[in-house]
């Protein structure tokens, strides 16, 4: 079978499951059965059929499990969205059609991606003002003590979320470039080996923009989220465990530092050491997260049957529920056992992800196609982390499942950019040996 | 660069593993422990969620039910009392912030349907809504009204009617009452009424003063142990010297070779002081404890919302070793404290032929389907007298109402068998502190050739005697039931 003929026939579960999902809900919400999920399953594989189709005539090579796995993610979180707020999950379906378009476009101008390269320096100060615009006066948005949010006009967007996109560009350039460098004029210091200073000032600046965002924007996660990308993408790069290690120190140092000195990180902090120190205030949250979580056990309560406000009122029992705080409504509905789906959906994609890199025969889209992949997981790992208490909570999204634009349409950015590499790289096999799908067996 | 993108994803693959794990802790190895604790109200919410099953009365009567509000997932229902503050005590009340009492609380597991927990997790497999059965009491509406109405003429105080073959429950009444619907708007202002502390059910956990209702207790361990017969004289002086201090006959009336009916039917307080000296600390404690004294009675209600009876020292409960005034004791004074429930429970022992029974106020469950899940099976507490201790105190206890102290006791044409009890608590602060308040008592049971049913009836902070306020109480419930058979 054809890798494009994979691709199609995932999608038809994808889409059953997410009719399946709506049926669940509309059965939970008025006790009977409506015609309005097929319709909306049906919706929901037209518009995945004809980005198929697309992708069919532009990138016919390119790897055939990581659109149904996004649109599986993405079904999931139109489910609960709806299950949340119908309304929400109408905005939630027009942001998954101009993820898609968008998605298109990127594909459609981007085939030869290598042309990101010239333009690296471009793309990295793109991505710093990104990161900067929230803190303008006018334009910048405030939420729960972080500044994540652009709002100028009718156009709000969180600019973070397509920051990390210009930052791994930027990174994967960089690196392909100076990596030699890195490596050969390393030296060893007192048994550490430590990068060439001279090559190391831009990688300084990713440090310092990470350190940035943590006192300015005061957003710890997506701060967590872009510097571990780089130290992933500096891993892989250099294969040098000792420069992760000292740029881990580095950010724990800068971390600790602004921990005890700026306030909003320092209670995040906290509230992670000791959420129930203050139950109904700064630990809310995370308590009611865990709360929730605690209330699905193996299996779940089962589609729209958790509570997600005190019934009767609009008083959010699980606040932020259709961003933050999905996962834990996921496991809520679907138990341990819906959730660890989730994960392993996350994980697969990763798997994918990083298959892609291997495949590829240069190193700029070796790089890019890991640092892609490499901030997609750790997002995910960010927010899944936060609302289990691993990390500290932090108002990263889910990618593909929680509601918001931003997310969707930079997540779709990133998903072409993996396709467009992973076309690249599987055509260039596929020249070798006749068909795009032997090799897949072989990588 | 393969080998570190291979690394790369062990990385990630450790990290979701993480995730994975942190979330089976969460939702499976420490959720029980989470769903205790106080910040997590989702317990309680989805209690509210469940469709609690109704408390009815012995004639079906609704007293507590369930009314849906709100729909979809807003969905929750809210306790109702339709007959308001009638069973106050001892139903209780439920509700989700301010929690539940008394019958709502013991009964909480078969009214919200978590009987079995395999029957649970079918239905959750199958994805029904869990519904809770109803449970239907021994209570006699009529009876509960009479009651109630009685006390609020008396005034406070408590009622408690046992079918004494089976421990039934029938009246359990305590003034000044309280409605439970008004609970979730006024539950502190009720809470902080010292002045007639309406949630305080005096019927269990009301600790008074039995006065002379305790001799009958005397009698049972002076003619159980052989210390004495219905036939033995003890010469009553109208005064004896106890302790240093006089004890005294009402008038200084003496009567000298008294046998047990005499005593009993005149409420000799000379007599039964000298029998409690006779009978010593170990056999009278003995029998008291036989009767459930110094136990917490074995009726369906939470624990802590039931009162043990006995000698106390403020709080601590005393024994046979510690240093008593036992002739006072024998007489229903020194630092006695009993419920009405317990001196119920003694008039049903002797009503039974000496057999006690453990009084429940449930008779049967009613799951949604209409089927009886579980019925009462009537269980002995213990057998504190023989049939022929209970008929020689029956015999003595019907002269009390028919040419004694308890005559406001008697039913045309009903043989009644009872005793009255009047203890001073002069100074009582519970009173406002005056000179003259009594704790006025009537037990006792009828018919007394045949008993039906065994009453407790007493009133705090009254200037008048047992016969006078507690025995028509006593007539009037035991009346209303005997004409309901």
């Amino acid at each position: 079978m054809s890798a494009r003929n994979r691709e199609l026939f995932a999608l038809v579960p994808v889409a059953l499951l997410l009719t399946a999902g709506f049926t669940a809900v509309f059965a939970q919400e008025s006790s009977q059965l409506d015609n309005l999920s097929l319709i909306y399953g049906a919706y929901f594989f037209a518009v995945c059929l004809a980005t198929h189709i697309y992708l069919r005539i532009r990138l016919p090579f390119a790897d055939p499990y990581l659109f149904p796995l996004a649109a599986l993610l993405m079904a999931f979180g139109l489910v609960m969205i709806y299950r949340i707020d119908a309304s929400l999950a109408r905005d939630q379906a027009n942001w998954f059609v101009l993820g898609l378009v968008l998605f298109a476009l990127t594909i459609q101008f981007l085939r030869d991606y290598d042309v990101l390269e010239r333009y690296r320096y471009t793309i990295a100060v793109v991505g710093l003002l990104l990161l900067l615009a929230p803190r303008l006066p006018g334009i910048g948005q405030q939420v729960n003590g972080a500044y994540l949010g652009v709002k100028a006009g009718p156009l709000a967007f969180q600019p973070a979320e397509f920051s990390k996109i210009c930052l791994v560009v930027f990174l994967a350039s960089y690196l392909r470039e100076h990596r030699e460098v890195l490596i050969v004029g390393a030296r060893r210091v007192l048994g550490v080996t430590l990068p060439p200073l001279k090559h190391f000032g831009p990688m300084l600046v990713v440090w310092g923009a990470s350190m940035f965002m943590l006192v300015f924007i005061r957003d710890l996660g997506s701060s967590l989220m872009f510097f571990a990308a780089f130290l992933a993408l500096l891993y892989v790069a250099t294969g040098r465990f000792s420069f992760v290690a000292i740029g881990m120190a580095m950010f724990l140092v800068g971390a600790w530092f602004f921990a005890a000195t700026v306030p909003h990180v320092h209670d995040r902090v906290d509230v992670w050491l000791d959420p129930y120190a203050h139950p109904q205030t700064s630990g809310y949250q995370i308590l009611q997260s865990i709360f929730a979580e605690a209330d699905g056990g193996l299996f779940g309560k089962g589609f729209g049957q958790a509570l997600v406000t005190v019934p009767g009122t609009h008083a959010p029992l699980l606040p932020a529920a259709q961003t933050d705080t999905i996962y834990s409504l996921i496991v809520n509905e679907l138990g341990l056992f819906g959730a660890s789906a989730v994960i392993l959906i996350y994980l697969l994609i990763a798997a994918r992800g990083f298959k892609i890199a291997l495949l590829a025969a240069d190193g700029f889209s070796k790089l890019l196609a890991t640092g892609l992949t490499a901030v997609f997981s750790i997002q995910a790992f960010v927010i899944i982390g936060g609302v289990t208490r691993v990390i500290p909570l932090t108002g990263v999204t889910l990618p593909f499942i929680s509601y918001g634009g931003s997310s969707i349409v930079a997540n779709f950015v990133l998903l072409a950019l993996l396709l467009l590499v992973s076309d690249r790289a599987r055509r260039e096999i596929g020249a070798g040996e006749r068909s795009g799908d032997f090799a897949l067996g072989r990588a | 660069m393969n080998r570190q993108i291979i690394k790369l994803f062990g990385l990630v693959v450790a990290l979701f593993a993480l995730l994975i794990g942190f979330t089976s802790y969460w939702s499976v190895f420490d959720a029980s422990a989470l769903k205790q604790k106080d910040a997590n109200k989702r317990p309680l919410l989805e209690q509210q969620q469940i469709k609690r099953g109704r408390i009815l009365a012995a004639d079906g009567t609704v007293i507590a039910r369930s009314v849906p509000k709100g729909h979809g997932a807003g969905l929750r229902y809210v306790r109702r009392y339709p007959e308001g503050s009638l069973y106050g005590h001892p139903i209780g009340y439920s509700f989700v912030q301010q929690g539940d009492s008394e019958f709502e609380q013991f009964h909480n597991d078969e009214l919200v349907g978590n009987e079995s927990e395999f029957g649970s997790i079918l239905d959750q497999l199958r994805g029904a809504n869990q519904e809770g059965s109803d449970v239907v009491t021994n209570l006699d509406p009529a009876a509960q009204t009479t009651a109630l109405e009685d006390l609020r003429e008396a005034g406070f105080g408590a009622v408690v009617a046992i079918e004494p073959q089976s421990g039934r429950v029938r009246v359990m009444a305590s003034n000044p009452p309280y409605d439970p619907n008004r609970v979730p708007y006024e539950l502190s202002k009720l809470n902080t009424n010292e002045l007639e502390r309406p949630l305080f059910d005096r019927a269990t956990q009301g600790q008074y003063p039995p006065g002379s209702t305790f001799k009958v207790v005397t009698a049972a361990a002076g003619l159980e142990s052989g210390t004495i017969t219905p036939e033995t004289p003890i010469d009553a002086p109208g005064s004896l010297e106890v302790e240093g201090t006089p004890l005294e006959n009402d008038f200084g009336e003496s009567f000298p070779g008294a046998t047990l009916d005499t005593a009993l039917t005149h409420s000799v307080n000379t007599w039964f002081g000298q029998l409690g000296q006779r009978l010593g600390n170990d056999t009278l404690f003995e029998y008291m404890e036989r009767f459930g004294f110094n136990s917490t009675p074995a009726i369906d209600l939470p624990a802590d919302e039931v009162s043990k009876s006995g000698v106390f020292d403020e709080e601590e409960l005393l024994g046979a070793n510690d240093p008593v005034d036992l002739a006072r004791v024998a007489i229903g004074q020194e630092r006695l404290a009993v419920t009405p429930l317990q001196m119920a429970e003694v008039a049903a022992a002797i009503a039974n032929k000496g057999k006690q029974m453990k009084p429940q106020i449930w008779s049967r469950v009613v799951d949604p389907d209409g089927r009886v899940t579980k019925r009462l099976d009537p269980s002995q507490y213990s057998q504190p007298i023989s049939a022929q201790t209970a008929e020689e105190l029956t015999t003595a206890m019907e002269g009390v109402v028919s040419e004694g102290t308890g005559t406001n006791a008697e039913i045309p044409g009903v043989p009644v068998a009872g005793k009255t009890g009047t203890a001073e608590t002069p100074g009582n602060e519970a009173c406002g502190g005056g000179e003259e308040e009594n704790q006025a008592w009537f037990i006792g049971f009828a018919p007394a050739d045949d008993p039906k049913i065994a009453i407790a009836a007493t009133v705090e902070c009254t200037e008048e005697f047992g016969n006078d306020v507690a025995a028509p109480i006593f007539r009037d419930v035991a009346e209303t039931i005997l004409n309901g058979e």
